[in-house]
């Protein structure tokens, strides 16, 4: 046993670099993996909740919109891929507003570590959930009776499509999370903004069917264009233009909510 | 040593001040604690000790004031103090979600120690805090007194040189009490430096070479805990009549001598008063013989803690009447 005062530490800088923290997002990363192990409940939710939406899009509209559930099951899939994994990304802004009422971030705030670190390792570690969202997703819907028309490589790329898109829009969800005074706050809020992005969208049914003023916003929607690419890539259908574009609506949703999270948090006292 | 130890003070606070809104937390509040020295902070609820504690833990900028840690600046070079210190904050502030190991490996991680190092670290600090049979489990299965242990060891994991403990034994049963004391002497004798709130006086009669007195956010009394029981001028004599049944005869007389009220313990048979002068004792004793009352007891001592501490607010120290000053307090 060493003395309780411990151990000498190595010196850090007056600042820390971005190596550092780099080290610290890797260790909060390992943090958040840790912890999907240990709440069931949520993991749970993550395949329950792309499973429920299959079935229910698939046999209550399946009928009515494409004239039978498997020419919709091909239409609908790559729309609730999307739909899954972002509204997988709410959790991260409800475990940092949980983090920050339980009080984790003052020991975080206390440490001489990056001060992005923690958001950083938050979504980071939560890629593993919306890779489970993908994959019970895709997984599931071969199961009802999808088929990738497309290759194993398109269909490959239209996933990492999608869960870079998520880690762009989960750090609005982390904005959310640390605006939000309660876990309650963050649903709301959430649901305030995800619901019309997500239905508000292509995702469900064809942009044609819907009125003039809604295809106006549907047609500016991001998730139309991400949705549009991985039909694309998993389906067959144009692909080049709705790829870029979603890309460029990633970088540029991060770009803006990134930073944006991150001064909140550091502005929070 | 991993700061430049020439600092005299390990934390030197000057006018602090610190509003939320309508209510002043802080309104100027000076802060000294000598290096490797206990500064115990008492005062009321609300009176502003975890504000202050936050300030000087780099988690609120103050509105007025500043303050150094070993020198460097919390506001400017909140990095580097932050390298220095270690908080343990008034409510836990572990992970519910991973087990105590991993709480602490994370941290030690954090801290820039290897793997290794984390983990005989974390395996060295649960031991040490009697936590080594769940260190395994998720800290949500603990226990309150166990995730305040968790939490202690957790802002030890960094050989902090300056600590700060927010009411660390609340919530403890006596032996844990007992090893946290015993854990702040130890790290005093390597030299940190330990600032302590606490709303038990006898922990910081026991623990505190200096004492820090604040209410309503003003510091309202310091010296070390002798200084401050001397300076109510006040000592308390304490007697008990062999005849039990003659106690309140005794009380009567006491309370005549001493012109001040007594306070009557009819179940120990002991009266108590506070007595300004030691002249008063020879009188005291003359008369409780002329009227033939034997005594049991008959003891004269500082006052305690508690009793200067009501001497100074007004209020007994379990901060009875902060009701009001609750809602005062609240969110505007
Ligand atoms: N985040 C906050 N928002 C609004 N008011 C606050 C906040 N934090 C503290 N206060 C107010 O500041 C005052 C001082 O609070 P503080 O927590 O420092 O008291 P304390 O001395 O630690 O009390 P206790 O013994 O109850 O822990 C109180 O009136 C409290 O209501
Ligand atoms: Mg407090």
């Amino acid at each position: 046993m060493t003395a309780l005062a411990g151990p000498a530490f190595p010196a850090p800088p007056r600042r820390l670099g971005l190596r550092g923290g780099l080290r610290n997002t890797s260790t909060l990363t390992w943090r958040s993996v840790l912890k999907i192990r240990t709440n069931m409940e949520d993991v749970l939710g993550l395949s329950l909740n792309p499973i429920m939406f299959l079935l229910l899009f698939t046999y209550v509209f399946g009928g009515a919109i494409a004239g039978g559930t498997h020419a919709y099951l091909q239409f609908e899939l790559p729309g609730i891929l999307v739909l899954s994994v972002v509204f997988a990304t709410l959790g991260t802004g409800l475990m940092l507003n949980q983090d920050i009422a339980g009080g984790v971030f003052d020991r975080f705030r206390s440490l001489p570590i990056a001060r992005w670190a923690p958001l950083a390792g938050a979504v980071l570690g939560d890629m593993v959930r919306y890779m489970i969202s993908v994959a019970i997703t895709l997984g599931f819907g071969m199961i009802l009776g999808f088929r990738i028309t497309t290759s194993a490589l398109s269909a490959f790329a239209g996933c990492l499509l999608v869960l870079a898109f998520a880690l762009a829009m989960c750090w609005v969800s982390a904005l959310i999370g640390l605006l939000a005074k309660t876990p309650q706050g963050v649903q709301w809020f959430g649901s305030l903004i995800y619901f019309p992005l997500t239905f508000g969208s292509n995702v469900l049914v064809p942009t044609q069917t819907m009125p003039g003023w809604l295809q106006a916003f549907v047609k500016v929607n991001p998730m139309t264009d991400l949705t549009e690419a991985v039909r694309g890539l998993l389906v067959g259908g144009p692909v080049a233009t709705p790829v870029i574009r979603s890309l460029l609506w990633a970088v540029g949703i991060f770009a803006v909510f990134a930073p944006l999270a991150v001064r909140v948090y550091r502005r929070k006292t | 040593m991993r700061y430049d130890a020439a600092t005299p003070n390990a934390i030197e606070a000057t006018g602090l001040v610190k509003r939320f809104g309508k209510t002043t937390a802080l309104a100027g509040v000076d802060i000294v604690a000598g290096q490797g020295r206990v500064l115990g902070v008492l005062g009321p609820n609300g009176a502003g000790k975890t504000t202050a504690v936050r300030i000087l833990a780099t988690l609120l900028r103050p509105d007025g004031g500043q303050a150094r840690v070993c020198g460097y600046d919390v506001v400017g070079d909140a990095h580097r103090v932050r390298q220095l210190i270690g908080l343990t904050g008034q409510y836990a502030s572990v992970d519910e979600g991973l087990s105590g190991t991993n709480n602490l490996i994370m941290i030690g991680r954090l801290l820039g120690l290897d793997r290794r190092a984390a983990r005989a670290r974390a395996a060295d600090l649960l031991g040490r805090f009697d936590l080594a049979a769940a260190a395994a489990r998720p800290v949500k299965t603990y226990s309150g007194g166990m995730r305040r242990r968790l939490d202690l060891a957790a802002s030890l994991v960094g050989s902090p040189r300056v600590l700060y403990l927010d009411e660390p034994t609340t919530g403890l049963d006596p032996r844990s009490r007992t090893d946290v004391w015993h854990m702040v002497r130890e790290l005093v004798s390597d030299g940190v430096t330990v600032l302590l709130t606490t709303q038990y006086l006898d922990e910081a009669d026991q623990l505190a070479h200096d004492i820090l007195v604040i209410d309503r956010g003003t510091v309202i009394a310091t010296g070390t805990p002798d200084e401050l029981k001397a300076r109510t001028g006040r000592q308390v004599l304490r007697i008990s009549p062999s005849d039990p049944a003659r106690l309140a005869e005794a009380a009567a007389l006491v309370e005549a001598a001493c012109g001040a009220k007594v306070t009557t313990d009819a179940e120990v048979g002991a009266v108590s008063a506070s007595v300004a002068s030691t002249a008063l004792l020879p009188r005291i004793v003359r008369e409780l013989d002329a009227r033939g009352i034997e005594l049991a007891e008959f003891t004269l001592r500082k006052p305690s803690l508690d009793e200067v501490f009501f001497a100074l607010t007004g209020r007994p120290a379990d901060g009875k009447d902060s009701g009001t000053r609750e809602l005062e307090g609240s969110k505007p």
